[in-house]
């Protein structure tokens, strides 16, 4: 079977679990169907961009899956009416960390990447799926039946605007806010004094 | 509306494959990518409760985008420490720097 | 979830469940708001070579149909007929889905640009007025920068990396001002939103409010699209091409069309933040004369960005980071300051409207007085600082100079 072909039922394949989602969600949670597909597309972008961030041995691909995860992570910080930090998420993730991570990789190449790629895959496995497994019998457990109740799903949400304003109210979140702003200084000084090369004036100068 | 325990239900799963990022990669780079990843994943959780349980507060919004400053400034500091470690021992491998001296 | 605009068309057309009739909706609007585009960038093409001719005194294309109207479908079929080359050893799926990516990050700004007046909500003909539209726009804007890197990496190839490294450089370190002059019009207006901030310059356009604010986006928009003087991404003539010089064929069509693409929406989204977008004479009267304007201020702003492009010398990389980390950023940072400040103290003092859409020219016109007041004391400010530093910048180097030829001549 050619390799546009392969590609192509790989496609369908996807198509399919993702109509079939919807399908599910709507049939078993009355879930509208677009509204279930969107989900369905969102959550496998983000969860399959994960697994192929922890599995690929190429750095530079990993960081490419990092940013497609998040970018569906994006996709689902829509669907749950918060778009200011859908914006933000896209704006400061794939914006600007994706690039460090970029510079970190090509500043850290090493030769021995034929070595393995992971220490103990078989133990760190079953501890991920242990603690996958714990997660969903607890959120089963607790939210499992729970419905929202119906004055919450009709409330205004709260948009940019009162984010802005608590963000320097007196009684809400200015002081977060400026110790946020001093964290990010110190780390960005932080960063740039660690990861400076030192030349040789210096390193004389230094004795 | 999606039920709530599908977002959950997500945001663990991520959660867990970071946890095997950070747990089982051989090199610092993608330590911290597993990093970021959980760390996103508390993000969906935190939107998720802010959207079904008191969507008329701004305090969800808030708090996911402090974590999100403060994701990307500890990825800007772990950054330089593996390139600062990587110039003095020529390697990235987290468990080959078990060593003070050097 | 209502049904309105183009999906109550298609309703009326036959389709009667809401859900697909709102996802035919969404296809056909999605067409239309990004055919727009792309039939501008035919014409974009054109006139960008016959302008520099012109200013170069030569004709430019001037063979392929009436006046070379049909020059650029004489590259696109070019292009098309190139052998679609593919590096041995570049990462194959990276290097194919860059350029779309960077294509793709460019047309979705498209998405909130307030075409013409409309009587329904949003209050335009759009494809979305997202509440927080300028910041969908730089966030989309960002997502090009990550499509270079893929680029440059993807070829395989050191001079592509190097190119990229220096084109993201550039690219994250213009972000700022860009964000800053963004911040003015936003106050202004209130809000995020293109289609508020176009409603708020009913009575005065920002251009006469903030002109440094303006200026600034000017800058750090040329800047931010590889435009002279900062091409120093292409540099035709120096760095074999920087980031695409593996690409070929239509896959080098696509970067170049997005960095014209680029440059047009840059100077759309300036007539729309500064200089009014769809506002004008009969505006509401007969909308499609407010897409006209629309048109004539950003084609206003695209042919002085292209003069700026034919005139000036390519500045080096270092001169660029200088630039913009000393120059830049300090007075953006400052700008917003003080325009927050003389606003806040013009509002609670009751000279200035709180709803800039609400008041009258007259209302306007102390605020505008008080802050180009404010920014012609800023320039006069800067531009003393600046020639100072020229002026001592240059007597050291001439006492270097003599120094040299001092030490030289003795013993």
């Amino acid at each position: 079977m050619s390799e546009s072909m392969r590609n192509f039922l790989i496609f369908l394949l996807i198509l399919a679990v993702v109509i079939g989602g919807g399908v599910l969600l709507n049939s078993l949670f009355s879930v509208p169907f677009f509204l279930g597909v969107t989900f369905v597309a969102f959550g496998l972008i983000t969860l399959g961009g994960a697994v192929a961030v922890v599995t690929t041995r190429n750095l530079f691909r990993a960081t490419i899956w990092l940013m497609v995860s998040l970018f569906g992570i994006a996709g689902l910080f829509v669907l749950l009416e918060a778009p200011f930090l859908a914006a933000v998420q896209v704006l400061v993730y794939i914006g600007a960390i994706a690039i460090l991570f970029t510079f970190a990789v090509m500043l850290t190449r090493s030769l021995t990447q034929l070595k393995d790629r992971y220490n103990r895959p078989y133990a760190t496995l079953a501890a991920s799926v242990l603690l996958f497994a714990f997660l969903t019998w607890v959120i089963w457990q607790v939210w499992g039946n729970w419905t929202p109740s119906g004055d919450i799903m009709l409330a205004t949400i709260s948009d940019t605007t009162d984010l802005g304003v608590a963000l320097v109210d007196k009684e809400g979140l200015v002081l977060p806010f400026e110790l946020a702003s001093l964290l990010l200084t110190a780390a960005m000084i932080g960063a740039i004094v660690i990861a400076r090369d030192v030349d040789e004036d210096e390193k004389e100068k230094r004795g | 509306m999606i039920p709530l325990w599908l977002y959950l239900l997500v945001s663990a799963a991520l959660f867990s494959i970071g946890t095997f990022g950070v747990l089982a990669r051989r090199n610092g780079v993608a330590v911290l990518m597993g990093v970021e990843l959980m760390l996103n994943a508390v993000n969906i959780n935190l939107i998720a409760f802010w959207r079904y349980m008191s969507p008329t507060e701004v305090n969800g919004v808030a708090f996911a985008a402090f974590v999100i400053v403060i994701a990307a400034a500890e990825a800007a500091v772990g950054l330089a420490i593996i390139i600062s470690v990587y110039r003095s021992r020529h390697s990235v491998v987290p468990e080959e720097a078990d060593m003070l001296k050097g | 979830m209502d049904c309105v605009g183009l999906c109550a068309f298609v309703q009326s057309l036959g389709v009667a469940d809401p859900a697909i009739a709102r996802l035919i909706g969404l296809i056909i609007g999605g067409v239309l708001v990004s055919g727009v585009p792309l039939l501008t960038v035919i014409f974009l093409i054109l006139v960008e070579r016959k302008v520099a001719a012109r200013i170069q005194d030569r004709i430019g294309p001037n063979r392929a149909g009436p006046f070379g109207l049909l020059q650029t479908v004489a590259d696109l079929l070019k292009l098309l007929a190139k052998e679609d080359i593919t590096p041995a050893a570049a990462d194959r799926v990276l290097y194919n889905a860059a350029p779309l990516v960077s294509f793709a990050s460019v047309v979705l700004i498209w998405a909130v640009i307030p075409f013409m007046y409309a009587d329904v909500a949003p209050g335009a003909f759009m494809g979305v007025d997202l509440d927080i539209g300028v910041l969908y726009f730089v966030a989309v804007a960002s997502l090009g920068t990550l499509a270079i890197m893929t680029a440059g990496w993807a070829s395989n190839n050191k001079y592509a990396l190097l190119g990229a490294f220096r084109v993201v450089a550039l690219l994250v370190s213009y972000e700022i001002p860009l964000v800053f002059a963004l911040l003015v019009p936003v106050m202004f207006a209130g809000s995020m939103s293109l289609v508020d901030i176009t409603n708020a310059q009913s009575h005065m356009w920002f251009i006469f409010m903030a002109p440094v604010a303006a200026l600034m986006f000017f800058i750090s928009s040329q800047a931010e699209t590889g435009r002279a003087p900062f091409d120093l991404i292409e540099a035709e003539s120096e760095l074999v091409a920087g980031f695409n010089i593996e690409y070929s064929g239509m896959k080098f069509g696509m970067f170049f069309a997005a960095e014209f693409l680029h440059v047009f929406t840059n100077a759309v989204l300036f007539a729309i933040l500064y200089m009014g977008g769809f506002l004008g004479v009969l505006y509401q009267q007969l909308p499609i004369l407010g897409f006209v304007w629309l048109g004539i201020k950003a084609s206003i702003i695209y042919f002085i960005s292209l003069w700026l492009r034919n005139t000036v010398p390519r500045l080096r990389i270092d001169q660029v980071m200088n630039f913009n980390w000393f120059f830049l950023v300090p007075v953006s940072i400052v700008n917003v300051l003080l325009t927050a400040l003389i606003l806040k103290l013009a509002q609670v003092a009751g000279l200035a409207p709180t709803v800039f859409a609400e008041s009258s020219l007259l209302g306007m016109l102390p605020v505008t007085l008080m802050l180009l007041v404010k920014d012609v004391l800023m320039i006069i400010y800067v531009m003393t600082r600046v020639a100072q530093e020229g002026r001592s910048a240059r007597q050291a180097e001439q006492r270097m100079e003599t120094d040299l030829l001092a030490s030289a001549a003795g013993d």
